[in-house]
């Protein structure tokens, strides 16, 4: 089916146009229509991403309140009071706010804005863009996958509200803890909330995901080869293969979760006394089980974070330095075997539950492997750095930055993924510090640089450069500066999840650390409203975008009209005859995937 | 507070007038020019950076590495297997993150725009992509080679023959429990649905039940519990089997270098042998109060940052001693069987029976 069939089948809006050709949309497009249940893939892409930010200002707000606690735990801050109330008495978090922050906060920066804000917006944005396509295969399916997801957004919201608090077993939710009403009160209405929120996201997920792989698949517009495909659809064609095959897996742990909380049965459950309420009837369930169900999903969960970034980076890199992204193939290559690695190493987590020592040995070894594609891709990125003509753009700026921070996260992973040594290290902030730097770090600049490259195309206009490399050197010292001393932290043996560590004689002289980091903390938050300010306000403000193609890039995307309309291309969609890396070949900058090969080009 | 406010948003406000200032700049100076400007200021922040990066990963470590463990001799004779494999893998990865970022920056640096350079059309080649898949594996081999000789070692259980100290650790919210097997050397038998927080925190089962199909079973009498301190006993092996009672809990070891889950229903094994007594601990860390804890390490609720044990390393004299003190959990639940209460409470009779030796 060609792409005007398709489009034409779910919408009738774009292709008729097309055969007019007219260059502008004249039919009647209600604001409803238009900016709240649209199907146009890019307007949807905006709300991922307009949502995701919202989650994450919320969750970095969090992250504020709970760093506040752990910096200063002995001030009182009678303000937090005025605006927690309870959970807030005397001007001091309480540890029940302070778990239901740490919780929430997790579990809103993994799912709500590193998945769906990151993979939900971009995937969106790029796909139907850089393959060619007039919009996603069903942009119905699409628009359902954004609303599922706002609907997560609303009830995990609304979690926040109950009298018993949000749910506040850390964003793993491991049972029984999570399993058990009595056992902390973030587990009674707070964690149903919870769970239904992240039901409604799996089938977010899932609706998005398979879309993209049907989109990526069948609907490439003439001479677009898989093998000609930007990384960036490389990546995010992964990305949407490990969520379709995982996602469904942390669903079914949910729904074996929902039947013991609330259906009597013991699936997790053996052998509990809860104080307060006594002995428990289930016998012969397992709490391993969960984790076996919830890694399987958990370490794919943070390449679905991580690929999507390293796809942008690779063609952000690639643009910015002028020259070809190097290796092309064994890019693609890499992707390709940490998908199918990312299914193999899950017990990694699991190191110390007791799990049978051959198979921790296993997973050692399959952990470890996953290190040789990352290496890979590490130094692909450096040799494309060589030689090249650097211009440094917000997004390239956060492109490097990227490529830092995932050395500094993967090598501590070699260290975890060695189950000896994790034995040692295994929930202490060493591996806070890791999965920071390499996942939630690292995948935020991937956005950012995301972000700032095609902010143009999006809206039109441009961000602020002199508020972006503000933007950027304050998260790029910030960062470094929060997460590096956290592996002293973890060295010296201090557990993660405490809400204060005062009276521990082994854990408690880092207090001025602490302090420091949680002032660092605040600092970078500000930095990212200075962003979101930027963000607004150039929506409508910023500078108008006059060149079709404003970084001389040669992806798709850039020969549609500056401001695309629901189709993307007016006229024909365009031909592709070569692939997208065609940068400073033969002594051209550039050369856009739409020009045919010319007869005295070189090969390569 | 409202200050501050006032005082942050106008900091946000003078930020934002300068950055359209010089947008508004950067159009009359000719964008072009701006740009080329603007790349280098940042080629050579991307430079600084490099350097006071590396500076300060320097200054760090000497602020915090004396307040990390591996200023210390492990406590255990596994944890400094532990301690050298991560020397090992620390080397490796220390030596491959110096480089790498320099690189990384260093390019960025040398090879940002100049009018002068023509790219380099360079996108292949499959020797180079063959050293950095290669080079990679073989260092990861070395470190799987290691882990998983320390990973078997300490996963192993103690060896035969060295008379290891057993001792059962079970966490409660939000508390550690410990048993000896007592004079028999044998864990009795226990049933979750018997514990009683008043008199039998573990649920042992010593009394006849025909409800749940129980028999008292005597190896319990002599079984000794405590809580919050386990006292374990220099240069011997002691292996501790795990358990939970309500959520999943974690005995986190750090100065022995140990960890193991506490999981409701199904019981884990760790064990270790300690190095130092808490005594001579004190003299080498140079602290007075110098304890060993027992953190939990999996989350577990709302006081899970207060779960907190001590582990006592004595001498085996010591040991003795302590132990000879201890008076089974038995006599708690069953005051009128203490044979050191009999004198008092009258005779019992053959009711009074002294737990079986053996
Ligand atoms: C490349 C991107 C990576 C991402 C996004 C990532 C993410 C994470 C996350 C989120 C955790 C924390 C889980 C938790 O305890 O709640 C984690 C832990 C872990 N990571 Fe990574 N990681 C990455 C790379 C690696 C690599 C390359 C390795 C090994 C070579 C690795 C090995 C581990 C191990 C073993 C743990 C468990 C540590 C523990 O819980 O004690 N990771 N990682
Ligand atoms: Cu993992
Ligand atoms: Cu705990």
């Amino acid at each position: 089916m060609s792409n005007e069939a398709v489009l034409h089948a779910h919408s009738g809006v774009a292709s008729s146009h097309d055969a007019g050709g007219h260059h502008e949309h004249h039919h009647h497009e209600t604001f409803i229509t238009k900016y709240v249940f649209s199907q146009d893939h890019k307007m949807i892409a905006k709300q991922f991403l307009i949502t995701g930010m919202v989650w994450a200002v919320l969750g970095g707000l969090m992250s504020v309140l709970f760093r506040l606690q752990l910096g200063y735990p002995d001030s009182t801050f009678p303000w937090l009071e005025d605006i927690l109330g309870k959970w807030a008495k005397g001007g001091r978090i309480t540890p029940e706010a302070y778990y239901a922050l740490v919780t929430t906060h997790g579990t809103v920066l993994v799912f709500f804005v590193l998945t769906a804000g990151l993979s939900g917006t971009f995937a969106n944005f790029l796909i139907p863009l850089q393959v060619g396509a007039r919009d996603m295969a069903s942009p119905f399916l699409n628009m359902l996958s954004y609303w599922f997801f706002f609907s997560a957004s609303v009830v995990m919201l609304s979690s926040l509200f109950v009298e018993t608090g949000p749910f506040s077993g850390g964003w793993t939710a491991y049972p029984p803890l999570s399993a058990l009403h009595d056992a902390s009160p973030g587990s009674k209405t707070g964690m149903d909330l919870w769970i239904i929120s992240m039901a409604l996201f799996v089938v977010s997920s899932l609706l998005g995901g398979l879309n993209y792989i049907v989109t990526i698949l069948n609907m490439r517009t003439k001479g677009m080869s898989m093998t000609r495909l930007p990384l960036t659809i490389w990546a995010l064609f992964f990305t949407a293969v490990l969520g379709v095959l995982s996602f469904p897996v942390l669903l079914s742990g949910f729904i074996l979760l929902i039947f013991d909380r609330n259906f009597g049965t013991s699936f997790y459950l053996s052998d509990i006394f809860v104080n307060g309420v006594g002995a428990l009837p289930n016998e012969g369930g397992s709490a391993i089980l969960f984790q076996h169900l919830f890694w399987f999903l958990g370490h794919p969960e943070v390449y679905i974070i991580l690929l999507p970034a390293m796809g942008m980076v690779s063609e952000i890199l690639s643009v910015n330095s002028r020259k070809p992204i190097f290796g092309y193939m064994a890019m693609v290559g890499s992707l390709f075997a940490i998908a199918i690695l990312a299914f193999l190493v899950w017990a990694h987590h699991m190191f110390v539950t007791g799990l049978n020592p051959f198979l921790g040995s296993i997973f050692v070894l399959l952990t470890l492997l996953i290190a040789v594609p990352s290496a890979i891709k590490v130094f692909n990125w450096l040799t494309t750095l060589w030689r090249g003509n650097v211009r440094f753009t917000p997004g390239m700026m956060f492109a490097i930055g990227f490529v830092s921070l995932f050395i500094s996260g993967g090598l501590t992973g070699i260290w975890l993924g060695n189950s000896a040594l994790d034995v040692h290290l295994h929930d202490t902030m060493f591996v806070v510090a890791h999965f920071h730097i390499v996942m939630g770090v690292a995948s935020m600049f991937g956005m950012f640089a995301g972000i700032y490259h095609w902010y143009p195309k999006m809206f039109g206009r441009y961000l602020n450069n002199t508020l972006a490399y503000i933007h950027f050197w304050i998260t790029m010292a910030g960062a470094y500066l929060i997460f590096w001393p956290m592996h002293y932290e973890g060295l010296a043996g201090m557990p993660r999840r405490y809400y204060s560590y005062e009276q521990w004689e082994s854990f408690k002289n880092f207090g001025d650390l602490n302090r420091f980091i949680s002032t660092v903390a605040m600092i970078v938050f500000a930095a990212q409203i200075l962003f979101l300010l930027n963000f607004f306000y150039s929506i409508w403000k910023g500078r108008k975008v006059t060149n079709q193609n404003p970084w001389g890039s040669n992806t798709l995307e850039w020969t549609a009209p500056i401001r695309p309309g629901h189709g993307n291309w007016p006229g024909e969609i365009p031909e592709v005859h070569r692939w997208a890396y065609d940068y400073g070949k033969d002594g051209k900058e550039f050369i856009p995937q739409t020009t045919p090969v010319g007869a005295d080009e070189s090969h390569h | 507070m409202y200050l501050i406010i006032a005082v942050i948003i106008l900091v946000f406000l003078i930020i934002f007038q300068i950055a359209k200032a010089s947008e508004y700049v950067a159009v009359l100076k000719g964008e072009e020019q701006n740009r080329k400007q603007t790349n280098k200021v940042n080629g050579f922040l991307m430079f600084g950076f490099m350097i006071m990066g590396l500076i300060g990963v320097w200054y760090c470590n000497e602020l915090y590495f004396k307040k990390t463990l591996l200023a210390l001799p492990s406590a255990s004779e596994q944890g400094e297997k532990i301690d050298s494999m991560l020397w090992v893998t620390l080397a490796i990865t220390g030596v491959v993150f110096i480089i790498t970022q320099i690189i990384l920056f260093w390019f960025a640096f040398r090879y940002q725009e100049s009018d002068k350079r023509k790219v380099y059309f360079f996108h292949e080649s499959n020797k180079l992509e063959l050293l950095w898949t290669v080079v990679p594996a073989i260092f990861l081999t070395v470190l799987v080679v290691i882990g998983l000789r320390n990973w078997n070692y300490i996963t192993g259980g103690p060896p035969e023959g060295s008379n290891p100290l057993r001792v059962e650790v079970t966490g409660a919210q939000f508390k550690w429990i410990f048993r000896y097997p007592g004079k028999d050397d044998q864990f009795g038998k226990k049933y979750y649905k018997v514990i009683d927080n008043a008199n039998n925190s573990l649920g042992l089962v010593w009394r006849d039940s025909a409800a749940l199909n129980m028999k008292d079973d005597p190896a319990t009498h002599d079984d000794i519990v405590m809580e919050s301190t386990v006292y374990v006993v220099k240069d011997r092996p002691v292996k501790f089997i795990i358990g939970s009672r309500d959520v999943i809990h974690d005995v986190g070891l750090s100065q022995f270098r140990m960890k193991m889950d506490a999981v409701p229903g199904i019981p884990t094994t760790l064990w270790f042998t300690p190095k130092y007594t808490t005594t001579e601990m004190k003299k080498i860390t140079g602290n007075p109060d110098f304890i060993y804890e027992i953190s939990c390490d999996q989350m577990c609720g709302n006081s899970h940052y207060a779960m907190r044990g001590i582990v006592q390393v004595v001498t085996q004299e010591e040991f003795d001693v302590w132990m000879a003190k201890q008076k089974p959990a038995y006599y708690d639940a069953f005051p009128e069987k203490d044979p050191a209460k009999k004198d008092t409470a009258a005779v019992k009779g053959p009711l009074a029976v002294v737990p079986a030796k053996k």
